[in-house]
């Protein structure tokens, strides 16, 4: 670090929400040709004070300093302006159009000599070519975004943040689409623009990147600042207890479950899509938890979906219980005892302008249907208070929008949705993605208590340790093909990733 | 083979069922494939053409623009009111100079502009869906057409007698081109270039396919949306002109529904309702089949009333089958 100058400082800035205070008298000062990490649990106030950053919220109160001069930035286009430029979490491009647009929307570059005012389409194309070829991504321009994988999505995204020249550059979580050899490809331009003099202000759950790549950190904790300090001063033990406000000592609850006899049986499961999973078979015990492993890609999400009727089977047999069964639809999947819960919470998973009770009893809602064809209302009330309480989900009332619940407990709610239905066999897509560790413990203890009645799951994880500290076996998957299954004993961390990219040239 | 097939067929299905139709209707009849035949189906997509054109614009954000036939009506009325002949007798304004041409079409076109940024004013401050916004345009002009089509003392009279060089610029053409085509075609490549080449149309396809990925992008999304329905406005009132002009005289009722053969066009020629898809091509395609069916099913005597249940099923089945170019495979 050789310029030891602050490019950027936000002074006590605070932002209220209708109900929540989500900054409060948060500052942060980022060094030039740095990278400083933010870290916190879900609702501690990082994206938010980023969004601060870039215009998309105004701060209720306090200052921001640029280059030593205050600045009051009120859209994005501002922000750009000041040479600050973002790469969202969660925002997708617009698919029906090119590569080249998607890059340089908003600031198109135009023909000079001409009667209108047109787009100068050659130029676009060169620049993007130039652009890419310096990040060393290869992606043709003018290729419609809606044929690329989300990792070169991802791609687009960093290339267009960085196509601002901006001085600072907002990551938020980066590489949740990456895969491993991607993650590196990315330090590597992190790296780069360090060295020109930019600041990157990265958020990430990820511990192990901040200690690869983040020169300084800030934790957050419930929308207050606990710290900020030197990456080199911190551990992951440190990191997290900071973040949670406590000493975490048992990252897992302990499991001490004796699978029984095979419920789930599955035998050469194909996809009709070339890409996808090909050749599947394993088992599933009762009381097991079945862990899934494996890159982005790896078509686990796939799998599952097609083990629950979403999606179609080329070829292949499935057995519950010894029998063969013929799944079409979730219906089908249903009535043969399964749950599915989905990978991504908001876009399938909750209703989010409908209530708790309501988001509970919506796939098991033909059990409360009286005689004049019209809902059991205090059944329906019982049984989700009575879901609430066994899962601790934290909501005021039954009445509560699911909206305003947090990440965890949105997640406890669709738990309890499929509970009710009654399964044998619960399928778990990323259970505690985007999760705050303390609610993550606790989705681990429900698992661990389902186990326990004899229930069954299947967990796909991309989290390393979460397999590794909950499944009693873990399959790993490579481009559509089971690579390998592993028990709970002999697997470590090194031999998942060897499994994950075992077809990967 | 079969699927490479397939997969051409649903590419290019609206293209298809053009092709089929005529066809078809060809071997029930085949002096309908004739010059004369072919001119009369332009000449009356002509106008549809640029309602549509105009629709799409709303659709590509993802909204729908009910006001299109009303102000078709309005600027019918409008235009024909200030374009009489001098010796007519039952004359809307029975003083009116002679004027040139142009101020009564200019005066027009400024009152379907204005409604225009009317719609985009109230859907861009106030976010009120352009469904609604629209739907209370498309009263408010009905209301307004109506109350000056009742003025003393035409007293909703249908307005008729209009001026020759008026006339001439719906009825009349060069080298056996009607002007009409050759407005609708000028039209159609401004919108496509408009669409295509200026920063202005690949911002509302941007906007239409992730509004938020615009806005976070620095595109000023309101001011697009406020041009948008400015600019779909003037088009229609074009194409109510136009009309006027074609028919030699207008009602209040003129333009009645044009708005849903607009949308229908444009949604068979492979426009997203959702937003962010749609190609003027595409938009010419969707006319020129409404045109086919209905001309064509005349030509060979099928009762009008069957044409609306064709009409239906063909809405339905063009956008089931095109639907599954965007339908993610699973």
């Amino acid at each position: 670090m050789t310029n030891n100058e602050f490019i950027l400082e936000m002074n006590n800035i605070s932002k209220e929400f209708p109900g929540v205070k989500a900054l409060d008298n948060v500052t942060l000062k980022v060094r030039a040709g740095t990278v400083h990490a933010i870290m916190g649990e879900n609702g501690a106030g990082k994206s938010t004070l980023m969004k601060c950053l870039f215009g998309i919220y105004e701060p209720d109160s306090g200052e921001i300093i640029l280059n030593g001069k205050k600045i009051s930035i009120k859209n994005s286009k501002e922000a750009l302006d000041y040479g600050i430029s973002m790469i969202h979490q969660e925002l997708h491009p617009v698919r029906y159009r090119n590569v080249m647009e998607n890059i340089w929307l908003g600031r198109f570059p135009m023909k000079k000599y001409s009667l209108f005012k047109l787009v100068d389409e050659k130029k676009m194309y060169q620049d993007t070519e130039e652009l890419l070829a310096g990040l060393k991504i290869d992606i043709k321009p003018t290729e419609l975004v809606k044929n690329l994988s989300a990792s070169k999505i991802q791609y687009i995204e960093i290339a267009k943040a960085i196509s601002y020249n901006a001085k600072i550059i907002i990551m938020d979580e980066p590489t949740s689409s990456l895969t491993e050899n991607e993650v590196t490809h990315l330090f590597d331009l992190i790296r780069t623009l360090k060295k020109e003099g930019v600041s990157i202000i990265y958020i990430s759950h990820k511990i192990d990147e901040i200690f690869e790549i983040a020169d300084e950190v800030t934790i957050m904790r419930d929308g207050k600042v606990v710290g900020t300090w030197d990456t080199k001063e911190l551990t992951e033990d440190k990191i997290i207890s900071k973040m949670v406000g406590r000493e975490m000592t048992n990252r897992f609850p302990i499991r001490n479950s004796k699978p029984g006899e095979v419920i789930l049986k599955v035998e050469n499961l194909t996809s009709p899509l070339p890409k996808s999973f090909k050749n599947v078979s394993f088992e599933l015990r009762k009381g097991e938890i079945l862990g899934i492993g494996g890159l982005v890609g790896s078509q686990r999400t796939e799998l599952v979906e097609a083990l629950f009727g979403l999606r179609s089977i080329a070829s292949g047999r499935i057995f519950i219980k010894g029998k063969e069964v013929i799944i079409r639809s979730p219906i089908d999947a249903k009535k043969h005892g399964m749950a599915l819960l989905t990978e991504e919470r908001r876009s399938t998973g909750i209703f989010p302008d409908l209530n708790i009770l309501e988001n509970t009893t919506i796939a098991n809602i033909k059990k409360y249907v009286n005689h004049f064809l019209l809902l059991n209302d205090r059944e329906r009330k019982d049984d989700t208070k009575q879901m609430v309480n066994a899962l601790k989900v934290k909501t005021p009332s039954l009445k509560t929008l699911i909206k305003d619940l947090s990440g965890g407990n949105q997640q406890k709610v669709l738990l309890a949705r499929w509970l009710l239905t009654s399964p044998e066999i619960l399928i778990l897509d990323e259970p505690t993605r985007g999760i705050d560790v303390g609610a993550k413990y606790e989705i681990y203890t429900i698992m661990n208590e389902l186990t326990m009645q004899g229930k069954s799951i299947i967990m796909i994880s991309s989290e390393m340790p979460e397999l590794l500290g909950m499944a009693d076996r873990i399959m790993v998957m490579c481009e559509g093909y089971l690579s390998g299954i592993l028990d709970k004993e002999e697997a470590t961390e090194e031999k998942i990733m060897r499994l994950a990219s075992k077809y990967t040239n | 083979m079969n699927n490479r097939i397939k997969n051409y067929l649903t590419q290019y299905a609206i293209y298809v069922v053009l092709i089929l139709l005529i066809i078809g209707i060809a071997i029930k009849d085949p002096t309908f494939i004739s010059l004369r035949v072919f001119r009369d189906i332009l000449v009356q997509s002509s106008t549809r053409i640029i309602i549509a054109l105009g629709a799409a614009l709303v659709i590509l954000i993802g909204g729908a623009d009910l006001s299109a036939g009303r102000l078709v009506g309005l600027a019918a009325v409008v235009s024909a009111s200030l374009l009489q002949m001098p010796d007519y007798p039952r004359r809307f304004f029975p003083d009116l100079p002679q004027l040139p041409l142009w101020i009564p079409i200019l005066i027009t076109i400024l009152i379907g502009f204005g409604f225009g940024l009317l719609n985009g004013f109230v859907v861009s401050r106030f976010s009120v869906p352009p469904f609604i916004a629209t739907l209370g345009t498309m009263v408010i002009v009905y209301g307004a057409n109506s109350i000056y089509f009742n003025l003393p003392p035409n007293n909703s009279q249908p307005i008729a007698g209009l001026r020759k060089d008026f006339s001439e610029l719906g009825t009349g053409g060069i080298f056996g081109i009607p002007y009409v085509i050759i407005i609708a075609v000028i039209i159609t490549i401004i919108m496509w270039i408009v669409l295509n080449k200026t920063s202005f149309g690949k911002n509302l396809y941007a906007i239409g396919g992730n509004r938020e990925a615009a806005v976070v992008s620095g595109v000023d999304v309101k001011r697009h949306i406020l041009w948008l329905f400015a600019l779909a406005g003037t088009l229609y009132t074009i194409a109510g002109i136009l009309e006027a002009a074609r028919t030699g005289g207008a009602t209040n009722n003129y333009g009645n529904m044009y708005e849903l053969d607009a949308i229908a066009a444009c949604v068979v020629g492979g426009w997203s309702v959702s937003g962010g898809v749609g190609t003027v091509p595409g938009v010419v395609v969707g006319v020129l089949i409404f045109s086919v069916i209905n001309y064509g099913l005349t030509f060979i005597g099928i009762d009008p009333y069957w044409q609306l249940i064709i009409k239906g099923i063909i809405i339905v089945s063009a956008v089931a089958v095109d639907i599954r170019k965007y339908l993610a495979k699973k």
